[in-house]
């Protein structure tokens, strides 16, 4: 057998084909022989490589690169640089690289999957394959056998708490959906998931939908409802479209719709997209766009379970929680409460972003610690770099650190923390992120979030992102941070929803653990963590070459100095752009504070 | 007096969206999402027609321009400005922030010369920053319509741009 040192798959799918895939399998042999590479180099025809979308597409073996957007003309070029200088071309490489299941590789060390068990695994746009998989036993079982009190009893019994971030019993509020003497009665799934870096929702609704729907079917059986919606955000058009197919499937296997496995049970279930949102994962906001309107708060009471959609008992949970409660049917109440922390049972979903060597979307016990997490399940820090802090729950969580890492991970223990479990997005910053300008982040994006219904937050969030950025600006005067402290408690104390009551948690979270940081800021105009472009200058250090690279890249032209002598940056032209460093290839710009 | 092909175009949309998902109270924010679709944006003229067209308390059905401004005003997705032929929209969230994002909405803003929310006088580009999209394990990320583009680097953003018309 011939052996070829190199490998050239070539895209050959419809869509490459229409963008000439065949003239590029031409001129690449015709390349070949021209460069007598014949008998090193194979090409191979090959079915979807990536979108497509880009084609003709090919990858080129053992160097797994991934060429997109060729044409016959650039094979010449393409051959000689790859395949006789062996230089990747990076011009032809792609730019896209969003391939879904890079997020969720194989599973990691410490990880125990229920709510993603499928994703990946089965063909989502197929109700076959979660058949196959046991997909609607757990509805046989509830239906054939189970009274809805047992089947409220046995969700009671897991310890299931509501993974959308506020942790309530799962159980408990199908049982007070149940009390409720008024029909017809709803159910309502939260796939609103908005949290910046929280995208676990998204990745069961595309990989495994049956798993929610089922969850939602056996939820209407406990509670009594007969119709139900699935409100998801109208970013995640992919979720929205395996929804309504998985839906479409479920109806005609007679998992939804009237007689339901032949019994006299009804329910039926429809989505809902949202029109961007971010308040709108706040249950009441979530009901009122449902039904129209501005997705604003209202005041609890009356809860949803009392007066929800259409002012009937509504049952609202998010894609998380469903999606456990085939499993605990399935598995047994006790299976689930093994594991977890004495107050919360059974597995939950991280997204794990931000200066991690591996991200991704990870599952894992409660109990566990962010110490794991961070450094046994996503690889630790990027480039070897030192760990700062992590935020957990999303724009309304708060920031852990070094001391929090050994902590146990479940609701409480996060909520005594300063922070909470939100919906699972975990955050991580290495020493390069300035606290400061975290809190003036996240406050600008709740700041804009807010719906303006109540004014502590609507004027309340923006005076504390004033204060910030005059902060970041370095213009920040004595008695400001003091200011800032009283003003988020304000907010916090008397805003209606959880937007607003939790908005301040990054700014008091920061503030308990970076206070220094703040300090810096105001008292000494300097920013730590060398972030903050108005406090922070670039100076070229000793070590300059002249080579003039960063003097032809520089935006205003700050930087001067002959060819081979050292450069300067007149301080008062430049506007910290930071190019300067980016293209230096001698690593001799140095950012100061 | 004769309808321009704006108009004409405006009611035939409005039509058809409020075919599609009917005239109940839950069916307004459907309908103005699909107007925003077709039109790219739901200009006044469209919040009138959507009025006249629903509006009929005989057969008990609602809508107030007032109303239907509040939501077109509400939701991010839906814009009461007209918009370029390709929105860039930008995902501006802290996962994406943390691993170089600041500096990729810088150089598309020096780029394209635009603010956040702004559209180049040619009308080619608009730029908006947009709510997290998911994708933080490829970020910083960005959408040009509906392309999506991950791990993006400053370098990549004229190959980007380029390839739209």
């Amino acid at each position: 057998m011939a052996f070829y040192r190199s490998h050239v798959l070539v895209c050959v799918d419809p869509e490459c084909l229409a963008k000439g895939a065949h003239d590029v399998v031409d001129a690449m042999q015709d390349e070949l022989v021209a460069q007598g590479l014949l008998d090193e180099i194979q090409v191979l025809e090959t079915s979807r490589i990536g979108g497509c979308s880009d084609g003709p597409e090919m990858m080129v073996y053992p160097e797994g690169v991934h060429y997109v957007g060729m044409t016959a003309d650039d094979i010449p070029y393409l051959v000689e640089e790859h395949f006789l200088k062996g230089r990747i071309v990076e011009k032809f490489r792609e730019v896209t690289k969003v391939v879904v299941d890079e997020e969720l590789g194989p599973l990691r060390p410490k990880e125990v999957r229920v709510v993603l068990r499928n994703c990946g695994e089965i063909d989502p746009m197929n109700i076959e394959d979660y058949l196959a998989v046991d997909g609607y036993q757990a509805l046989g079982k509830v239906i054939g056998g189970m009274t809805p009190e047992q089947v409220i009893d046995e969700v009671t019994k897991s310890g299931l708490r509501g993974r959308g971030g506020a942790g309530f019993p799962a159980g408990r509020k199908w049982g007070l959906t149940r009390q409720v003497e008024d029909s017809p009665k709803y159910m309502v799934c939260n796939a609103d998931e908005g949290d910046p870096g929280a995208f676990m929702n998204r990745r069961v609704l595309e990989g495994d939908p049956h798993s929610v729907i089922e969850g939602m079917i056996i939820g209407a059986y406990a509670t009594g409802a007969s119709f139900g919606y699935i409100y998801c955000r109208a970013e995640y058009p992919l979720a929205v479209e395996t929804l309504n197919l998985a839906l479409t499937q479920a109806r005609e296997f007679g998992f939804l719709g009237k007689n339901i496995l032949g019994t006299d049970f009804n329910f039926d279930l429809e989505v809902r997209v949202g029109a961007g949102a971010f308040v709108c994962g706040e249950e009441t906001a979530l009901m009122a766009s449902i039904m129209g309107m501005r997705g604003e708060p209202r005041p609890r009471p009356p809860f949803p379970s009392v007066q929800g959609v259409w002012g009937k008992p509504t049952n609202n949970n998010n894609v998380e929680t469903y999606a456990n409660v085939p499993q605990i049917i399935l598995n047994g109440a006790d299976w689930y409460a093994s594991m977890g922390t004495e107050r919360s049972k059974g597995t939950k979903t991280f997204a794990v972003g931000g200066n991690v060597a591996k991200p991704g979307l990870i599952e894992v016990p409660m109990g566990i610690t962010l110490r794991e997490i961070i450094f046994d399940v996503a690889g630790g820090i990027k480039d070897g770099r030192q760990f700062k802090a992590v935020q957990t729950g999303g724009p309304m969580g708060g920031c852990l650190t070094e001391k929090h890492l050994d902590l146990p991970l479940d609701y409480e223990a996060l909520s005594q923390a300063g922070s909470m479990m939100g919906s699972g997005g975990l955050v991580v910053m290495d020493e390069n992120s300035c606290m400061v300008d975290i809190a003036r982040f996240f406050m600008d994006f709740t700041q804009a979030e807010s719906c303006g219904k109540c004014v502590p937050c609507r004027i309340g969030t923006r005076r504390i992102l004033e204060l910030l950025q005059k902060m970041c600006d370095g213009k920040g005067q004595p008695g400001d941070i003091e200011k800032l402290e009283e003003l988020c408690h304000e907010v916090a104390k008397n805003s209606l929803c959880g937007l607003g009551q939790g908005a301040p948690n990054p700014v008091l979270s920061t503030l308990a653990h970076f206070r220094h940081e703040y300090e810096a800021h105001v008292y000494e105009k300097r920013c730590p963590a060398k972030v903050c472009r108005p406090l922070i200058r670039y100076e070229i250090e000793e070590s300059c070459t002249g080579c003039m690279v960063c003097a032809r890249n520089c935006p205003v032209e700050a930087i001067s100095g002959e060819r081979r002598q050292q450069h300067v940056i007149d301080q008062n032209i430049c506007i910290r752009c930071g190019i300067c460093m980016q293209v230096c290839n001698f690593n001799s710009v140095a950012v100061e504070s | 007096m004769v309808a321009s092909p704006v108009e004409s175009e405006v009611k035939e949309v409005v039509q058809q969206a409020i075919e599609k998902h009917g005239k109940s109270p839950d069916a307004l924010i459907p309908v103005l999402s699909e107007i925003n679709r077709a039109l790219g944006y739901v200009p006044a003229e469209a919040i009138r027609e959507v009025k006249r067209q629903i509006h009929n308390p005989a057969e008990r059905t609602f809508a107030a321009e007032s109303q239907l401004y509040g939501l077109v005003s509400f939701y991010d997705m839906l814009s009461t400005q007209p918009r370029g032929r390709h929105v860039i929209k930008f995902c501006e969230n802290a996962p994406c922030h943390v691993v170089g994002g600041k500096a990729i909405w810088d150089a598309l803003r020096e780029t394209l010369q635009l603010k956040n929310g702004e559209t180049t006088p040619d009308k080619k580009w608009t730029l908006v920053t947009t709510s997290c999209i998911g994708l933080c394990s490829v970020g910083p990320v960005l959408l040009v319509d509906d392309d999506m583009y991950g791990n993006v680097t400053v370098e990549q953003i004229p190959d980007i741009l380029e390839r739209y018309e």
